[in-house]
């Protein structure tokens, strides 16, 4: 610890370790008005940017979430009328994916860390960065202006020719900010690709990098591939609603199933762009706190970018009963199999890294340990889903809400959460009390799942999504989701107290408060405007947790 | 005459030893070398072109299922899009990309007077696609063939002729917003090498040719998707 409490008195680490006499500010002291931070193109601001807008976005999307789980803990709908319902699993639908889920890890720990990972100074376009989150905020103005003027109520899939003859709602809108908000997110797909591929550190080859930068790096590429086509189905569908032009309508001539095929091509590879960055924190977590390198760390970086390929090959499962081909739905379930291969290798993997660790729970490993269990769960029912027969009766049931909760919310939200706790002395310079934050991360995990593992039963009893009513049998249920959703909230919103009191009276935290490796690690907390004092060197593998004669940086040697 | 660009000119002509068209591209703070800040700036390139293939391709996308849909629709729509102005603008954008890759070319070797006039000589055709391409606009609409605004079509086929005009205006009209900021790029691209501002190397002209190239192609498969289905 002797280099961690050296470089915690304020001191950069040089190249060969050395302290520099007169360290530079470090990037939250280069400037204090409101201007300085809205037109900065420091990368770790702009994931500050980020950060503050989707917790905003969470809350809100939290809200209509909030007021579903009130409405359904009786099985009259005694709350909110229909549409108001109708309205509110929209937005909460369109404001966690859109505005939350796909930006939250890569736009925020990604953007602060992958050229702190990669030892660069900033990502290779520091002003297009600047750029996506104003795009970002442009679509999120819509949509809000949306939720303003009455709300939406096609769900957050804009089935045609729902959305595009007989929704009366803002509908146009709502399409607007998400095609809006998915720039933000392809140029941020772009700027991490290139970054990359041409800032690494001298010495730092493909097989050296973090597993979270693979994971990074295989998002990046679904957001370039993927989104556009989502871009063009809204133009098509906003086509179809403004000019009666019949493209999804089938009584203008158009074909609904076009619709879902263009719409499942992003929306499918979506679901990799919330999971992929959290396997990436995962990873560093386990291995952080288990003392242990990742166990078959090549496999881990070929199962990432074989997950990345495969997601875009399995959207037909979305659509088996819409009346496509049984030869094709026959194909996709295949692949869909197939997708549970790569992923599947992650969790052997992750649970061999702890075999013989020297594993401790601080905060961010439980949250990383829950992800495990609850991606688990969500991918196994994803499993059942893939069953072409199984499919029939469980489409459109609770069963499939709670399968993709499992994913989104127990996986990349538990993830998300591990990563800002891992990383939060590195990006505040401040630790926060670890008995709340692992009071909050085992809360969290039994609040989940008490409101979603009701919901798999309640999918296999029967009960159909996306209605604000339902039989009296199912309230038991019902009435337990509902209760495990107010511990969830809590969990939530507990991280949010204590975070923010770390920043007021927190202790100052030193340059590496676990003893990770990794070159972010290897300067200040919070670190310097340009990140490095000088260019780091990597000089071997990452995760060197055990002593191993090949030293990871100079730097670590030069103070040992 | 000599223009104060000219003046500029011969003063590198005088400093031999330089091989850029312009100063040494300035290194951003970002980047170690001016060789990495290359390599970014055309890869970036590149995953720009890669990620709007898929916008366009979903558009072709639904082009190709909608004529499945209604094959003898779309066979009397295109007989309506106007051939003559069709072709004329394909070979005007043809003939643009070749004078952009003889200015990325001669940018490379160093010519900058040659490579800027390449340059303007592209943007007047790029210019000239947009205007034969707005009036074709108003031809059509003489033609009550805009969806929208004036759409009348004989009914036995007015089904699927509205869906194709759609498409029709929507793909065209994309390719020319692409047009005009490449058109915007490339003038802007020609004022600062002649003013021999930083920013102005080789490298930017090359990136801008692979955006200008990209448009063309776009075309490419516009142009028979639109104008020539069943015209055999």
């Amino acid at each position: 610890m002797t280099e961690a409490v050296r470089a915690g008195d304020g001191g950069v680490l040089g190249e060969r370790g050395e302290l520099a006499l007169h360290p530079p500010a470090s990037y939250l002291e280069e400037g204090f008005t409101i201007r300085s931070w809205l037109t900065t193109r420091d990368h770790k601001r702009i994931a500050i940017l980020y950060a503050l807008s989707i917790t905003l976005f969470f809350f809100i999307g939290g809200a209509a979430a909030t007021l579903i789980r009130i409405e359904l803990a009786t099985p009259n709908g005694d709350l909110v009328s229909a549409d108001t319902y109708n309205k509110l699993f929209t937005m909460h639908g369109v404001i966690m994916v859109w505005f939350f889920l796909i930006p939250s890890i890569p736009a925020t720990l990604g953007n602060f860390l992958v050229p702190l990972m990669i030892g660069a100074r900033d990502l290779a376009f520091p002003r297009l960065n600047l750029a996506s989150w104003y795009i970002y905020v442009a679509g999120a103005s819509f949509t809000v202006a949306a939720m303003i003027l009455g709300g939406v109520d096609t769900g957050w899939t804009f089935y045609a020719p729902f959305s595009t003859l007989y929704s009366n709602t803002h509908v146009v809108w709502v399409l607007a900010g998400v095609f809006v908000v998915g720039f933000s997110s392809i140029l941020t797909g772009l700027n991490f690709i290139v970054t990359i591929h041409t800032m690494r550190a001298p010495g730092l080859t493909w097989f050296r990098l973090p597993l979270f930068v693979w994971a990074q790096y295989a998002t990046s590429a679904i957001l370039v591939l993927a989104t556009p086509v989502l871009a063009m189905t809204l133009v098509l569908v906003a086509v179809e609603r403004l000019g009666g032009i019949g493209i999804f309508d089938p009584a203008l001539g158009g074909d609904p199933l076009l619709f879902q095929h263009l719409f499942w091509f992003y929306s499918h590879p979506a679901v990799y762009i919330m999971v992929l960055p959290a396997m990436g924190v995962v990873s560093e977590i386990v291995a952080c706190f288990a003392r242990n390198p990742v166990f078959g760390y090549r496999t881990m970086a070929y199962a990432i970018i074989a997950i990345a390929m495969l997601g875009f090959l399995v959207w037909g499962h979305h659509m088996f009963v819409s009346g496509q081909s049984l030869y094709a739905g026959t194909v996709f379930s295949l692949l869909s199999f197939f997708v549970a291969l790569p992923s599947a290798i992650k969790v052997f993997n992750w649970t061999a890294t702890l075999w013989h660790g020297r594993i401790t729970y601080e905060a961010p490993m439980l949250y990383a340990l829950g992800f495990v269990g609850l991606f688990t769960i969500g991918g196994m029912t994803g499993l059942i889903l893939a069953v072409l027969a199984l499919d029939v009766h469980l489409t459109d049931t609770y069963f499939v809400v709670a399968h993709f909760h499992y994913i989104m919310v127990g996986g990349a939200v538990s993830a998300y959460l591990g990563g800002i706790h891992f990383w939060w002395p590195k990006i505040t310079g401040r630790l926060y009390s670890d008995r709340w934050a692992r009071f909050a991360a085992i809360l969290l995990f039994f609040g989940f799942n008490a409101t979603f593992f009701p919901q798999y039963l309640l999918g296999i009893a029967g009960m159909p999504r996306r209605y604000h009513e339902y039989a009296p049998e199912f309230q038991t249920l019902n009435v337990l989701s509902s209760g495990g959703a107010v511990l969830l909230a809590l969990g939530y919103l507990l991280p949010l107290v204590y975070l923010s009191w770390s920043l007021v009276r927190g202790a100052r935290a030193p340059a590496n408060p676990w003893d990770a490796t990794g070159l972010e690690w290897r300067t200040a907390s919070p670190p310097p405007k340009r990140n490095f004092a000088a260019v780091p060197v990597v000089e071997g593998p990452p995760y060197a947790y055990r002593p191993s004669p090949a030293g990871i940086v100079r730097a670590r040697e030069g103070t040992a | 005459m000599k223009t104060a660009g000219a003046q500029a000119l011969s003063t590198v002509r005088t400093a031999a030893t330089r091989p850029r068209t312009a100063r040494r591209p300035r290194v951003a703070e970002q980047f170690e070398t001016a060789v990495q800040q290359r390599a970014a700036a055309t890869l970036g390139m590149w995953v720009f072109i890669a990620t709007e293939t898929l916008f366009f391709g979903a558009l072709f996308f639904a082009y190709a299922i909608a004529r499945i849909q209604a094959p003898d629709d779309f066979a009397q729509a295109s007989r309506h899009t106007n051939l003559v102005l069709g072709t004329a603008n394909t070979a005007i954008l043809l003939s643009s990309s070749l004078f952009m890759a003889l200015s990325v070319r001669a940018a490379a070797l160093g010519t900058r007077q040659a490579a800027v006039g390449f340059l303007v000589i592209t943007a007047a055709l790029g210019l000239s696609f947009t205007g034969v391409k707005l009036a074709e606009y108003a031809l059509d609409y003489r033609e009550h063939l805009v969806p929208l605004v004036d759409f009348a079509f004989d009914p036995r086929h007015a089904r699927g002729a509205l869906v194709f005009f759609g498409l029709y205006f929507a793909t065209t009209g994309l390719h020319l917003v692409h047009l005009s900021i490449g058109i915007a790029l490339v003038l802007g691209l020609a004022w600062r090498l002649l003013a021999r501002r930083p920013g102005a190397s080789a490298e930017h002209v090359a990136i801008a040719g692979l955006y200008w190239h990209f448009v063309d192609i776009v075309w490419i498969f516009l142009y028979p998707c639109l104008y020539l289905v069943s015209r055999a």
